[in-house]
């Protein structure tokens, strides 16, 4: 009541702007201060730290930028940015693939969408460990499910992720059966072309494939565009996987960055070679991003019908 | 809707194509089929190994059908970790991450689509901008404040960052309110609310879509983390489900059948999540306009 008796009040049309200025900035304080002390404090925090030698405790032992020009010559550190690369790499146009097909053949007017949908999606609704545990016992050499319905067709499968040279692609593969949440995505984009376009081709006599690249895909670009690159993001920070099945192993072959940064910092306590770690994991997933966008004007089509 | 309508159409124009049309159709469901059927069998298997007898496991070539269900395979996660005590703190994590995604990120959401202020456009920028960022470049500085704080082997580093408005759902609730016409508020307004009250008693109660989909979000998100409590979280009693499994593996590396078990229990919550709330997790790409 008051507000209004206020705002009514002689002195006020300035007021009022006044007035509602201070409740946008109550309202976004719980955003404010998360930012603060969440944010951008870490941010800064990140940096200091990354300039010193610390286990937290006992030792901080300023190192200027070494961790950083250390890191080049860092064997481990090359090693899990060709690891990580190779997962990326993979899993983005696999997945991407898997749940665009996937989300096309479910918008042909098939029966039971819902329940095809559900069957696709599950996989991506259960925790990371739950899944690298199950797959762990899939890919077991001998009695696990993958080598048994290889045997069928009289293939001895490989080692999987007891292999240095599986392990990887062991890891990719599971990725792909995650792809049903990009498919929920990809779903909500294809209804989201509008019909006339459909049947304006129709008209002029267009078959299922022609419509298909002149249509869909055109129009869909947008949301593949924003799946490739939440998708980049997402594969650079690959972690609970190679921890849980091969806790980085064998030989190396699956640790990747993230998991270099928390052995460094959580395991061994070098916690500024941590922090300078992830700036550079922050610089890598800025670049290919920004790669990504730059692209992006060659092949995603913004028209709006 | 559209696939109907021109496939009808081209029924109609050429006539003769109409077997091929029918083996197109046959082609589909089988390859959906097969797709669905490869998807779901590890679900299977997870299944399978859960009940199956001890020694029927181990057997070569595998076997796909139990002999006997042994639902007491169920029990021997129970009996070697307190399992029943990470679901507590699992859902107790999860519930608090609900409560205050639910209450803070509506609060700041509608802020930022409602009310004019100096500076907003570009706060709401910086907003966008933080849901790029890896979470990683935070992980250490806020695991020094939170060791500072002495918060270790307490939910709190879990919890706490999440009643201060994460970016993600702060920008999904900005998106839905924006939907909403703000001739609602002005009405509200002359009847003597304060923005507060409009917040509370108009925009709220039009939002129940977006806060759903909101909480449902938070609660799989909060349920499966698994980087965060495997930091903050060092003590077994005060683990949750996602980091506590991880024991198992070592612990029931020779009892497969308790091990899926545990991983198949610890999915329980979030499948039956999506089931009764599968409608939101479809919503919420509306919402947010993900699609593109």
């Amino acid at each position: 009541m008051s507000v209004v008796a206020a705002r009514r009040t002689v002195r006020k049309p300035l007021k009022r702007a006044t007035r509602e200025a201070l409740y946008g900035y109550l309202t976004i304080s719980p955003w404010l201060l998360g930012f603060l002390v969440f944010t951008i404090g870490p941010i800064v925090a990140s940096i200091g730290i990354s300039l010193f030698d610390t286990n937290f405790m006992d030792r901080w032992d300023f190192v200027g930028l070494r961790w950083y020009t250390g890191m080049v010559q860092d064997a481990l550190v090359q090693k899990a940015l060709l690891n990580t690369a190779y997962y990326s790499f993979c899993v983005v146009p696999l997945s991407t693939t898997v749940a665009l097909s996937i989300a096309v053949l479910l918008n042909q007017g098939i029966k039971g969408q819902g329940v095809w949908r559900t069957i696709y999606y599950l996989p991506s609704v259960v925790s990371g460990v739950a899944v690298a545990l199950l797959w762990r016992w899939i890919y077991h050499p001998d009695i696990g499910l993958f080598n048994s319905i290889l045997a069928w067709f009289g293939i001895e499968g490989p080692r999987w992720v007891f292999s240095e040279q599986w392990a990887m692609p062991s890891l990719i593969i599971m990725a792909a059966w995650g792809s049903g949440a990009a498919m929920l995505i990809f779903l909500a984009g294809l209804r989201g072309i509008p019909t006339a376009l459909y049947e304006a081709a129709a008209i002029d006599g267009a078959g299922t494939f022609r419509k298909f690249f002149s249509i869909t895909v055109p129009m869909l670009t947008p949301t593949i565009f924003f799946n490739v690159v939440m998708n980049i993001i997402g594969t650079w920070q690959v972690f609970t996987q190679s921890l849980v099945m091969t806790e980085g192993g064998p030989a190396n072959a699956t640790l990747t960055l993230v998991l270099y940064i928390y052995r460094k910092g959580f395991q061994q306590f070098y916690f500024g070679y941590a922090a300078a770690l992830a700036w550079l994991l922050f610089a890598i997933i800025l670049v290919f991003v920004l790669i990504a966008i730059n692209t992006a004007n060659r092949w995603v089509v913004y028209e709006r019908v | 809707m559209s696939v109907t309508t021109d496939s009808l159409a081209t029924a109609s124009r050429r006539s003769p194509m109409r077997p091929s049309r029918l083996a197109l159709r046959v082609l589909l469901y089988l390859t959906v089929g097969l797709g669905g059927v490869i998807f779901a069998i590890p679900f299977y298997w997870m299944i399978r190994t859960a009940v199956m007898p001890a020694d029927q496991i181990y057997l070569f070539p595998p076997e796909w059908i139990p002999n006997s269900l042994h639902f007491e395979n169920f029990q021997t996660p129970f009996k070697t970790f307190p399992f029943g005590r990470w679901f507590l703190n699992s859902g107790t994590i999860a519930s608090l991450t609900v409560v205050g995604v639910v209450l803070s990120t509506s609060l700041v959401g509608y802020g930022f689509a409602r009310l004019r202020f100096p500076g907003r456009d570009i706060l709401f920028l910086v907003v966008l901008s933080t849901m790029m960022l890896p979470e990683q470049v935070r992980l250490v500085p806020t695991y020094l404040l939170f060791v500072k704080l002495g918060w270790t082997n307490t939910f709190l580093p879990l919890v706490v960052p999440t009643w201060l408005a994460p970016a993600f759902y702060v920008f999904l609730m900005r998106q839905f309110f924006m939907t909403i016409p703000p001739e609602m508020d002005d009405s509200a307004y002359i009847d003597g609310c304060s923005p507060l009250g409009v917040y509370w008693r108009i925009v709220l109660p039009l939002s129940l879509p977006a806060l759903g989909v909101a909480a449902i979000y938070a609660f799989t998100f909060a349920w499966n983390d698994f980087l965060w409590p495997l930091i903050y979280l060092t003590k077994v009693e005060v683990y949750t489900v996602a980091v506590g499994l991880r024991l198992y593996q070592s612990t029931l590396a020779t009892d497969l059948q308790a091990l899926m078990s545990a991983a198949l229990m610890s999915a329980v919550p979030t499948i039956t999540l999506f089931f009764v709330a599968q409608r939101y997790f479809v919503q919420g790409i509306v919402i947010t306009g993900l699609k593109g």
